[in-house]
């Protein structure tokens, strides 16, 4: 009885964070929002739903299949989002205006001679604008 | 159970309508890269409900498959995105 509510409950919850975050893909403004958005089923829904297949089936094979894709979904989706940032980010899909800090600015701008040492070893205008050729 | 079942069911349904819509409208392809990565984790919790509701879980294979490569495609889209030419529009 208990296993059947929790089960219940874990479905509902996951599949309203999904719904949550398709609604939120299509309200947001921007990308970064929309981003924000995108992360509530990718974790929090989909980990919802996989504790109620584990609470349904409790054997060890199903859990264990359970745990794996829980690992491999909180490892790739991180890289996506990573991924996706950094695109926007460098072809300036970013409104730079909504940002209130904006430290990749600061990290990617060339520094002007004679504003201050790099305490690396690279010479001041080595690090501007061309991480982008390497990666 | 089934009709709780159900419920989530037409839940994952229009969440994935929903994305599916700004998929199609997305303006730029990085947002349709988002929209379809919130497609495929729609669809691992759909098959999650699917192996409840059928009480045969043989389907959680197919969520480890698509847990395992569900998030090259937008991986791919934002690295050639990069590699364009900074101006280039990439609205296609």
């Amino acid at each position: 009885m208990i296993a059947t509510v929790l089960t219940g409950a874990c479905v509902l919850a996951g599949a309203g964070a999904a719904l949550s975050a398709g609604l939120g893909l299509l309200r947001l403004p921007d990308l970064l929002s929309r981003m924000h958005a995108a992360t509530k089923p990718q974790a929090v829904g989909l980990l919802m739903v996989l504790v109620a297949v584990g609470v349904r089936f409790p054997t060890g094979g199903v859990i264990t299949t359970l745990l794996l894709v829980a690992l491999l979904q909180l490892t790739t989706v991180p890289i996506a989002a990573h991924m996706v940032g950094r695109a926007a980010y460098r072809t300036g899909r970013v409104p730079r205006h909504l940002l209130y800090v904006d430290e990749l600015d600061e990290a990617l701008s060339p520094v002007p001679p004679g504003a201050g040492e790099r305490p690396s070893g690279r010479g001041p205008d080595s690090g501007g604008e061309e991480p982008d050729a390497e990666h | 159970m089934s009709a709780v079942l159900g419920a989530a069911a037409a839940l994952l349904g229009l969440a994935a309508a929903l994305s599916l819509a700004r998929l199609v409208r997305g303006p730029s392809m990085l947002d349709r890269a988002v929209a379809l990565d919130v497609l495929v984790a729609t669809m691992m919790a759909g098959l999650g409900v699917e192996a409840i509701a059928a009480d045969d879980p043989w389907v959680l294979t197919t969520m480890l498959a698509l847990s395992l490569v569900g998030f090259v495609g937008s991986v791919s889209i934002a690295r050639f995105l990069v590699y364009r030419a900074p101006g280039a529009e990439e609205d296609a």
